[in-house]
């Protein structure tokens, strides 16, 4: 098999798999809740129903309010569609590509941004501030992780042209075998920082109801029909490309079928470990937010000084 | 002055002059009396009102109660006396007697005037408004996002920061002061235990207590143990329910699941000794209509002790989780002289380390309640609210399973006394610690022996300010947080 079809086989299935992620975090919760819980499937349903449904637009909306989640959704496919999904190098790899997925990741936040304030409530506006805060926190840390992997692979005289499919496809945890166990450090940086880009406990609550406590759902409170299952689709998409980022730190260089069943078990056990740590915490107070960005940037960035050090 | 449990007739008090009566108020509060109520009752004939304070001194269990000659305006007391602010509202929206120099006048229920005409509705009010290029103005409900009751909050924000709250409350007001000195007498308890839905037992206790000290009738001794451990259940699934949905606020899943499940089992211990889970027709003027036999009792106590291990081990597992407790401490701090100022009352009082609990400063009952405590905590912040209620849990679990014991060994007797017909021109307060704080009736008879008068005044009441107060400086992303932790009634504020 040619691997483009390899890829593609991966990539729809990550397409087709990215529902169960957040059904699986919420049936960790229930269990833990002693509650029986949403079907492992429910995001489908509801996704299902949601096609099927006409939209309401407030009178005050514009265009940019419809055109939110299209651009949020497209982007974060063609994010996925940059990173290794387990053992194959994307077709559309090239060299720096992670900053292309970086802003694609951040134009979906911008577009979902400004659908928010284009409503005008005060709500989604105070969402979009915080949203557009923590994402401007979290970008240089992205980066941080990014420079540290290529700083280790230069170090070790690798001369390769560095993209997402090289640097996160079994890379990291053979560079870690190989003397480097600082990088091991980075697991926990791009840990918070799937927390924080999706939104989960500790920094927002997913299944609150309290309008003024929320981050990322106030910004999508008007949104209704085919529309909302774009976001909630693409909110499952971004859960899945910061979980594959998470996997391919930590998944080593197998036979390619090995290592897709693996990254998709780390994926999945991801799932497992969000659903654990929301039932076990409390939110973060909003203001402390910022300093666990903070903290994971300054863990980066000691990673990336010890690599340079070397 | 007289002692708490006693009527007295209208004659032994007599009409002051309003400035006496302000006085009177000023300087009782200063030394330590809480005002208890104040309002007004129309004067036929005459346009305007006589307005009765009803003070009350803790320490020595004695009441004051002041009548003033109608008046039509008055000097307001709010300046000196912070806790009047919202009585005197109250009854410048009631009786339209104008109390001068109020800092902020303005309705506190959607009512008609008594004078001119019609007011506009709660939310079409004046706010405190905040001017400047970076301040922004957030109004949530009265419809919220929750299925809750109806209230409008309006912050005055400087980006994430509380600069001001101002809660305009009223949306549910139903008449119930009005209606109850209308309704004919068997209808009036279904209304009264409907007063605040959550606080049945406290405002049915407090209405019988009010019939019964009007009348002089004393209640049998297993009626008032009946009581007790029906105002105690109360208060358990109540603070079980408020101590599940802080977790809830806090994002802290397991004690939310598991508390909402406890509740209904505290709930349901009620339900078996009257039918109803809110305890609902168990009380009556005179005692209480449904008995718990010796096997009711032991299994009663059986599932207490089921549930009270239930709720101690899941607020055990919130109040050990360090990530609680970083969101709890410190969060929405009301100081204790702002508690004291503003008279709050109940929790919310007692987490700032004011030690009232009408069950020692104003008991029901001659009976000994060895295993309740006055609780309090020091810094006035969520954690505060949280750790008093969760200490009160187990004084209320031990004293309810105390008295079921002792019931269980009581012979069987009589459960309600004979209650006469209401005597002409007497007035008598009652005084009664719902799980959210005191809650205050005073019942004021007419020549014939009908209602002159009936005024309610619930906790809520008191506590809608402080929860206003919490909010300052603090993030508006924390305002759920502290509203559940108050936890106040609408209802019972808009009566």
């Amino acid at each position: 098999m040619d691997s483009g079809l390899q890829y593609f086989l991966q990539f729809g299935a990550a397409l087709v798999l990215a529902p169960l992620v957040p059904g699986i975090i919420n049936r960790v919760k229930a269990k833990f809740g002693g509650r029986h819980g949403k079907p492992l499937l429910q995001l489908y349903f509801d996704l299902a129903k949601l096609f099927a449904k006409g939209e309401v637009i407030s009178t005050t909306a514009t265009w940019i309010f419809s055109a939110g989640p299209v651009i949020s959704l497209t982007t974060v496919v063609m994010a996925l569609a940059l990173l290794p999904l387990g053992g194959v190098p994307s077709p559309f790899a090239f060299r720096g590509d992670f900053i292309l997925c970086a802003y694609l990741l951040g134009m979906g936040r911008f577009a979902t941004v400004l659908a928010a304030m284009d409503t005008g409530s005060p709500f989604e506006g105070m969402g979009a501030s915080r949203e557009a805060l923590f994402g401007a926190l979290a970008e240089p840390v992205l980066f941080l992780c990014f420079l540290s992997l290529i700083s280790t692979a230069t170090s070790m005289g690798m001369k390769a042209d560095f993209s997402l499919s090289m640097l996160f496809n079994g890379f990291a945890l053979d560079a870690w075998l190989h003397g480097r166990p600082e990088l091991v450090l980075l697991t926990f940086v791009m840990g918070i920082l799937l927390l924080v880009e999706n939104c989960r406990i500790p920094v927002d609550d997913p299944t609150t109801h309290l309008e003024l406590t929320m981050i990322h759902e106030v910004m999508v409170l008007d949104h209704s029909g085919p529309n909302l299952a774009f976001i909630l689709y693409a909110s499952a998409v971004k859960l899945w490309v910061f979980c594959s980022l998470f996997a391919g730190l930590l998944v080593p260089v197998l036979p390619v079928w090995a290592q897709t069943v693996l990254t998709f078990g780390v994926i999945f056990a991801a799932a497992v470990i969000i659903g654990v740590i929301e039932s076990t915490m409390a939110r973060l107070r909003m203001h402390i937010v910022p300093a666990l960005i903070g903290l994971s940037g300054s863990v980066a960035a000691f990673v990336l000084i010890l690599t340079l050090v070397r | 002055m007289f002692s708490y449990r006693s009527a007295i007739d209208h004659a032994d008090v007599p009409n002051v002059p309003i400035e006496a009566l302000r006085g009177t108020i000023i300087d009782y509060c200063r030394n330590g009396w809480d005002l208890m109520a104040f309002f007004g009752i129309p004067v036929d004939g005459e346009n305007g009102a006589e307005l009765i304070a009803v003070l009350g001194d803790p320490d020595t269990h004695t009441l004051e109660i002041l009548r003033s000659l109608p008046v039509r305006r008055y000097p307001s007391v709010t300046k000196e006396c912070p806790e009047a602010h919202l009585f005197e509202r109250e009854i410048f929206e009631q009786c339209g007697v104008h109390p001068q120099g109020h800092p902020w006048l303005k309705p506190v229920r959607f009512c008609r005037s008594a004078g001119d005409g019609q007011r506009p509705g709660p939310a079409q009010a004046n706010y405190f408004h905040i001017e400047g290029n970076e301040v922004h103005e957030v109004g949530v409900g009265p419809i919220h996002a929750g299925v809750i009751e109806p209230g409008h909050f309006r912050f005055q924000c400087y980006g994430e920061n509380v600069m001001h709250l101002e809660i305009q409350l009223g949306f549910q007001h139903r008449g119930v002061e009005h209606l109850i000195s209308t309704l004919p007498p068997h209808a009036v308890l279904p209304l009264v235990e409907n007063i605040a839905g959550d606080s049945a037992i406290g405002h049915a206790t407090a209405y019988c207590s009010i019939i019964e000290r009007l009348t002089g009738t004393d209640i049998p001794l297993r009626a008032q143990i009946l009581r007790r451990i029906a105002l105690e259940l109360e208060r358990l699934a109540n603070h079980t329910r408020d101590l599940g949905a802080i977790g809830g606020d806090t994002g802290f899943l397991p004690t939310s699941a598991w508390n909402g499940r406890i509740t209904g089992d505290f709930l349901n211990l009620t339900s078996e000794l009257c039918g109803s889970r809110f305890g609902r027709n168990l009380l009556c003027p005179g005692g209480v209509k449904w008995d718990a036999d010796p096997a009711l009792c032991q299994s009663l106590i059986k599932r207490l002790r089921t549930a009270y291990r239930d709720v101690r081990g899941s607020v055990n597992v919130m109040l050990e989780t360090p990530s609680v407790l970083a969101r709890l401490t410190g969060t929405g701090c009301v100081s204790h002289e702002t508690a004291v100022d503003l008279g709050l009352v109940g929790v919310a009082a007692r987490a700032c380390g004011i030690d009232r609990d009408a069950r020692f400063d104003w008991p029901l009952s001659d009976l000994e309640s060895p295993l309740l405590h006055v609780r309090t905590e020091m810094e006035g912040d969520v954690r505060a609210r949280t750790l008093v209620r969760s200490l009160e849990l187990d004084d209320s679990a031990a004293q309810t399973e105390a008295d079921l014991q002792r019931l269980s060994y009581m012979e069987e007797s009589k459960i309600a006394a004979d209650v006469p017909n209401l005597p002409a021109g007497k007035i008598a307060v009652a005084l009664v610690e719902g799980w959210r704080g005191i809650l205050c009736h005073v019942g004021v008879t007419d020549d014939d022996g009908g209602w002159l008068a009936y005024k309610i005044v619930d906790p809520s009441f008191h506590n809608w300010m402080g929860l206003a107060m919490a909010l300052r400086n603090e993030q508006i992303s924390d305002f759920p947080l502290c509203n559940k932790s108050f936890n106040l009634s609408y209802c019972g504020h808009d009566l």
